[in-house]
């Protein structure tokens, strides 16, 4: 200690100009970003040598090349011949495709298991909570190449598909489900949903702005409920009430008809789903017990019944603990499809893997897989953001 | 309504109410069983659908896995061939897999006469990284432990002490590359030399991030999203591809280390946002104490605010930890034999192909025992942590 405030002493009598903390900050900073900048430079033009010798092409013009390889799955349409964007492009709906379905069923049974753990049935809760603990340290690589075997190899043939529910079969084909039949009546259909949402959103503004004058509650949940179901089944009925699905059937070696999931897609929704969901669960959980039992009783003291106690007190402090943690799993998710690489479901990166290697460049195939993971994750999180800042509690 | 009619007229009781009967046991199994399993009509349902369910599903797979699997070779001198075809004919699992390629799954390639030498490497680091969780312990002498550790373990390893272009050797260790390093030590040395080498680097980023230089601010803030936004998978590919195009030629380095460099940048980035969340707990008036007695930065860093946050950090670096050492199964797809890598370079043996649930599942087993107790270690530090600051 003694050295240092000599040490100290001695520095102020030079009065460098070292001594001003202003200065001094923008030194470091300087050298620091000349050590950067001198780093790079050292990467960037080892990269130009290297390629220069190797005769790699440079800039992205191989993107509007023929690619000449099939991918196994594409749900927008794709021959060999078409050029490596539309091959990329294929990768990201599919990447995308297995990361909306996973979100969505991991949310639904995350929050089963997430409120299953609270339960007061003593074997719910740890059945849940056993299921927790096992998904969650298991590394997903290894879950994944188990749910591909289990379905790839394991699975029956066509003949003897399992047919759990009807309409549903699984076989090592993969999982084949009734798809909506093609009729323009269906898309009415959706476009009446999507108009009693706007009328529900309206109903429920405006029974919200008459209890805040009158006191007057209005049902509009349920009158929301019986327009989201009704206006739909009305247009439905009015168009003739067409055959909704098509079943598959099995011809020949294989099936007809229906939406099929290939096992490779199959496992990877799985997967992902099973594990997500484990996650989500311990959120779910973590923000129920987070609202303290004194909002429960205070709730019930001002005479609240259970249900609205739930509704109105005790889901929308429970949700600003949840949604946070929950967005960084739906990027997990996202990010987690990645892993399709390991079971050979073509999405993003394992398109892309397989550009660099055909053409490659390498260094461009990875930069626009990273810039698409890049460009997801950051616009979640700035979303995120936005939406922290409106729900945070204003506290005095 | 009740409650004006009180008021105007006293209510008197005339005749005496009769006892209520004594309420059922509230102790005891039986009481259990009702307060817990059939407490309500939809607990009832929910008890006798996982009943039913569990009488379907767990005979079989007991018999599956316990009773009826092929366990080894009937005969010490039987066949591979004849031990397949035994599992073949068998209902239950093929345990024999398991059996015939434990040493494969352990530790992958590397000579069976050696295998002491990844035992005590695996021994000593797993020996330090459980006393660094000791608070007492902690100081410089910590530091140069790790540093040493790892030397030793990675010598005891290859055979030689490497020093990148020069490797002196060690007389009386043969040589074992790389190529053939593999399970459990592989797993175990990518993520906790990961972690280790990740931590410094992790500190740095986080106080930099925290820095009121907007320099040192945006770069540091720019690598820990950039990282964190990409997943790690892309990042392994990265190193393993592309790394040898940005160096200068002829500065080969293997692909062990190309994934283990590819490790610990992903790893510090998250343990960066770990180590910020630390700085953040600690209350302004350390930072303004440490100022006060004239400390300077790096002094305030290491004697007020770090020994704090970081004790704060530890359960959630052990998180992270438990998190990096299931992704250290990703290193299949650039070509390494970890725990994973290793059961399925056993199942490219044609003959034993078909067994991949027994391998998958017993991989899983060996991942859960880590994991899980790692993470109940994890849940038992946080606790004795807090025993100091419990009052608060």
């Amino acid at each position: 200690m003694t050295m240092d405030v000599a040490a100290a002493g001695t520095a102020v009598r030079r009065g460098s100009a070292f001594n001003d903390p202003r200065l001094r900050s923008i030194f470091y900073q300087a050298v620091l970003l000349l050590v950067v900048i001198g780093i790079g430079w050292f990467l960037v033009s080892n990269l130009i040598h290297n390629r220069e010798v190797r005769g790699i092409a440079t800039g992205y013009g191989f993107l509007n090349r023929e690619a000449g390889f099939a991918i196994a799955e594409t749900p927008i349409s794709y021959t060999p011949s078409d050029p490596y964007s539309r091959a990329f492009l294929v990768g990201l709906v599919n990447t995308l495709k297995v990361s909306i379905l996973g979100i969505i069923l991991a949310t639904l049974l995350g929050v089963v298991v997430g409120v299953s753990r609270l339960s007061s049935n003593w074997l719910v809760a740890k059945l849940a909570a056993g299921y927790v603990d096992l998904v969650r340290n298991i590394p997903l690589t290894v879950q994944l190449l188990l749910w591909a075997g289990l379905i790839r190899v394991s699975a029956p043939a066509p003949r003897q598909a399992a047919n759990p529910v009807p309409g549903v079969f699984i076989s090592n084909r993969g999982i084949q489900v009734p798809s909506i039949e093609n009729n323009p009546i269906f898309l009415w259909v959706v476009i009446a949903a999507l108009v009693a949402l706007v009328i529900g959103w309206g109903i429920a503004r405006w029974a919200r702005q008459r209890q805040a004058a009158t006191g007057q509650p209005f049902h509009s949940f349920w009158v929301g409920l019986a327009l989201f179901i009704g206006l739909p089944l009305v247009v439905w009925l009015a168009g003739g009430a067409p055959a909704a699905f098509e079943i598959p059937e099995l011809k020949g070696f294989n099936f007809q008809g229906g939406w099929t999931l290939s096992p490779e897609f199959a496992a990877m929704l799985l997967g992902l789903t099973v594990y997500t969901a484990s996650f989500i669960a311990e959120i779910v959980r973590g923000g129920i017990l987070a609202v303290s039992h004194g909002q429960t009783e205070a709730a019930r003291a001002l005479g609240l019944h259970s249900g609205v106690t739930l509704r109105r007190i005790i889901l929308p402090q429970a949700l600003r603990m949840i949604i946070p943690p929950m967005t960084s799993q739906y990027l997990n998710i996202t990010k987690n499809s990645s892993l399709a690489v390991v079971i050979g479901y073509p999405e993003l990166v394992s398109i892309g893997n397989t550009i660099g290697n055909q053409t490659g460049q390498v260094v461009e195939a990875i930069s626009i897989f990273m810039a698409v993971y890049l460009f997801i994750s950051l616009s979640i999180s700035i979303g995120m953001n936005v939406y922290n800042r409106r729900m945070s509690l204003r506290e005095r | 309504m009740a409650a004006t009619h009180s008021f105007t007229e006293p209510f008197v009781a005339t005749q005496e109410i009769p006892a209520e009967p004594p309420p059922g046991s509230t102790t005891g199994p039986i009481a259990w069983v009702r307060q817990n399993l059939f407490s309500t009509w939809y607990n009832i349902v929910l008890t006798a659908v996982i009943a039913y369910l569990a009488i379907r599903l767990i005979p079989p797979f007991i018999s599956w896995a316990f009773i009826d699997p092929v366990w080894g070779p009937a005969t010490p001198d039987q066949t591979p061939a004849d031990v397949v075809a035994a599992c073949r004919a068998a209902t239950g699992a093929c345990w024999a897999f398991v059996n015939e390629k434990y040493r494969l799954i352990f530790f992958g390639l590397y000579p069976f006469d050696e295998y002491w030498r990844p035992i005590l490497a695996m021994l000593i680091l797993l020996g330090l990284a459980v006393s660094s969780t000791v608070r007492r312990f902690w100081g410089k002498r910590l530091i140069v432990a790790w540093v040493v550790v790892i030397v030793a373990a990675i010598t005891l390893m290859y055979g030689a002490i490497p020093l990148g272009f020069l490797d002196i050797p060690i007389p009386g260790l043969t040589l074992v590359e790389t190529g053939k390093w593999g399970g459990l030590p592989l797993t175990m040395g990518l993520s906790m030399i990961g972690l280790a080498l990740a931590f410094p680097f992790s500190i740095l980023l986080a106080l930099g991030r925290r820095s009121n230089m907007p320099a040192i601010r945006t770069l540091c803030v720019t690598y820990i999203e950039l990282v964190r936004g990409v997943p790690l998978i892309t990042v392994l590919f990265m190193a393993s591809v592309m790394f040898p195009l940005f160096l200068p030629e002829g500065w080969n380095f293997n692909y062990l280390l190309r994934a283990q460099v590819a490790i610990i940048m992903f790893t510090a980035a998250y343990l960066a946002e770990v180590v910020r969340g630390g700085l953040q707990s600690i209350p302004k008036g350390q930072f303004e104490a440490a100022d006060s007695l004239g400390l300077s930065y790096w002094q305030k860093q290491r004697l007020i605010i770090l020994p704090q946050a970081l004790r704060i950090s530890i359960p959630a670096l052990v998180n992270t930890f438990i998190g990096s050492f299931m992704d250290t199964t990703l290193v299949i797809m650039v070509g390494l034999f970890d725990l994973l890598g290793a059961a399925r370079l056993g199942l490219s043996d044609s003959i034993w192909g078909p067994f991949y649930k027994e391998a998958y599942l017993f991989v899983s087993l060996l991942f859960f025992v880590f994991c899980f107790s790692m993470s109940k270690y994890s849940q038992h530090l946080e606790r004795y942590l807090n025993i100091g600051t419990r009052r608060r």
